[in-house]
């Protein structure tokens, strides 16, 4: 079996002296789309929060592409290829659509891909070349979750960490944006780790599936076998 | 597009955003930025270099004065209105360039080192000193947020004109250091103006300045540091070093002020410490804010109101005839509150400050023209 682009083992992280996660173990295989789901507090978000090292685990060790992350500067994980998607999508309020998207990839050396990533980008999504000069806190929620989701693809990264793409979305739009995921899967070889509290979309689109629950990783299976299995489906997810 | 209802959770506006002029945006017209702000650049200073050639001596010296200041107000708007990061210490870093100059002059002169290089090499010396001593501070400023980095830049404030009390060996205590400047050149004739030389000095200076944070502010570098002042959440996960930014707007800011502060001390020919108070540091934040945070338009209004206040006492006792003891209590505390009153007026009239109101304006008088029938 080949290395999963992402491996973590006994990732221990919390806030202060309140553990959120407990030994922590999965790997998402390179070109799949990993699906998280759980209830609320479950540890979902923090998991993502951990990955891209916007908090800092207490114990266990997150391999990506080989190397650990341990210490890692959150900015530097960018320029490695590991992007974050955080809920409420973080995108600069003050800011043009434009001048948001150019930030994805300030940092990068080839000025030239940048360029050809941003119009990607635009391609992708209709609504934001439409706007671009107009400011972040003008947008509506769906094309705020394009503009989150297109300034981290203009970094060109290899694993997305995305938080809820669906919060608050339409379900149409929601759609939009799992099947955009997929193609990009598809097309780019995109590895994707989603967070989602809508099981049935996310599932609709996943490879695997990790449910976590209190802070531990209940079950890890097939996208198929979680939407097959009744047993799991009701213990776990609710439906 | 549905729009969220959690979309007003996420605006999450900054606190100083009311202060803020709408985000420029992209610049109108594609073309090369640099050059747009050279051609600028070049009409505004020949511009003033006509007007210097009409004045009389005192008037440029006053022209001088609002290039000097605005070396400091157009590095220091942004570092507080395009990085968010607040000092109330910029007027030491003004004395710190201006002492700096004041010690190089006297060197060189000392060792028989005179010329027309010797005031722009002081002047670069300033930026240099100034700009590590701004390092020092944006190190510290960068893990310290709002009220304790206002405290820390306070404490600079009041630190620095303290040195020189204690250091009078070296600085001579609140007599200051006179220091000479070079006169105008030959090839300029030997009745020129010395005070319209002063003013082409500051003037080069002031210029320089707005060319290269006109260009900052339209870089990659702006961007970050709006992207930091904004959230820096999101700045770092687009990859941007949320600390170096800073640091790197500190830096920026406080080379400016030093720039700006030795200039002023060339125009004067002397430094004292007593130039300096906690009251110009407070008086260059009022200056920016007034004119419009983030806006170096605003930093122009702002470097002419700082000028004009401090003139304004002496207007005052010339035209109106005022008892000696009032004349003397207004010299000290009659700019502190025009200033404070202005702050407040123009805060609840035009709280994007004077540039946004004039941009406003003029936006309503482009609208009110007759539009053309169908």
């Amino acid at each position: 079996m080949t290395e999963p682009l992402l491996r973590v083992e006994g990732l221990h992280a919390g806030y202060g002296a309140v553990p959120v996660l407990r030994d922590v173990g999965l790997s998402v295989a390179a070109r799949t789309i990993t699906a998280v789901l759980g209830a609320n507090g479950a540890g979902k978000t923090t998991l993502l929060r951990t990955l891209s090292g916007l908090l800092a685990p207490t114990a266990g060790r997150i391999v990506f592409d080989g190397a650990d992350l341990r210490g890692v500067r959150v900015e530097r994980l960018v320029h490695r290829g590991l992007a974050h998607v955080p809920e409420g999508r973080g995108v600069v309020a003050e800011l043009t659509v434009d001048e948001n998207l150019r930030l994805g990839g300030l940092w990068r050396r080839d000025r030239a891909d940048a360029r050809r990533a941003l119009d990607e980008v635009y391609h992708l999504f209709e609504p934001l070349a439409r706007r671009r000069q107009h400011a972040g806190h003008q947008l509506s929620g769906g094309e705020r979750q394009m503009l989150a989701l297109g300034r981290a693809l203009v970094a060109r990264p290899r694993l997305l960490l995305l938080d809820e793409p669906s919060l608050g979305l339409a379900p149409r739009v929601t759609a939009q944006i799992m099947a955009l995921l997929q193609r990009l899967r598809d097309d780019t070889g995109l590895t994707v780790l989603l967070v989602e509290q809508n099981v049935r979309s996310a599932l609709s689109v996943a490879d695997q599936g990790v449910v976590m629950s209190l802070g531990r990783v209940a079950a890890a299976t097939t996208a198929t076998r979680l939407r097959d299995d009744e047993h799991l489906r009701h213990a776990y997810l609710g439906f | 597009m549905t729009q969220s209802p959690y979309a007003t959770v996420d605006a999450r506006p900054s606190p100083l955003r009311r202060l803020l002029p709408p985000p420029p945006g992209a610049a109108g017209p594609r073309g090369s930025t640099l050059l747009r702000h050279l051609v600028l650049a070049v009409l505004a200073g020949a511009a003033v270099v006509l007007l210097t050639n009409q004045l009389e001596p005192y008037r440029n010296l006053q022209v001088a004065r609002v290039c000097a200041f605005l070396c400091v107000t157009a590095g220091f708007t942004i570092l507080v209105g395009l990085n968010g990061q607040l000092s109330l210490g910029h007027g030491a870093l003004m004395a710190t360039g201006a002492y700096t100059v004041a010690l190089v002059q006297r060197g060189l002169d000392g060792r028989d080192l005179r010329g027309q290089w010797s005031v722009p090499l002081s002047l670069l010396l300033a930026v240099a000193v100034t700009a590590l001593l701004g390092l020092v501070i944006g190190l510290a400023a960068a893990r310290l947020r709002g009220p304790y980095l206002a405290g820390v830049t306070l404490a600079v404030a009041t630190l620095v004109p303290a040195v020189t009390t204690i250091f009078t060996g070296v600085f001579n205590g609140e007599q200051g250091l006179p220091f000479p400047v070079a006169t105008p050149p030959a090839f300029l004739g030997a009745y020129f103006q010395p005070e319209r030389w002063l003013a082409w000095i500051a003037l080069l200076a002031a210029l320089l300045t707005m060319l290269l944070m006109a260009n900052l502010v339209r870089s990659r570098y702006g961007r970050s540091l709006r992207a930091v002042r904004d959230d820096e959440v999101a700045a770092r996960l687009a990859g941007i070093h949320v600390a170096r930014t800073q640091v790197l707007a500190f830096v920026v800011s406080a080379g400016c002020a030093g720039l700006g502060g030795g200039v002023y001390a060339v125009l004067t020919a002397t430094v004292a410490s007593g130039k300096f108070p906690l009251e110009l540091s407070l008086f260059l934040l009022m200056a920016i804010v007034i004119g419009g945070l983030g806006s170096l338009a605003g930093a122009v209004w702002g470097a002419l109101l700082l000028v004009a206040l401090q003139d304004l006492p002496a207007l005052l006792t010339e035209a109106f005839t005022l008892p000696g003891g009032l004349a003397q209590r207004l010299e000290g505390n009659l700019a502190l509150a025009v200033f404070g009153l202005i702050l407040i007026v123009v805060m609840l009239v035009a709280p994007g400050g004077l540039q946004d109101a004039v941009r406003k304006a003029t936006a309503r008088l482009g609208r009110r023209r007759p539009r053309p029938s169908r």
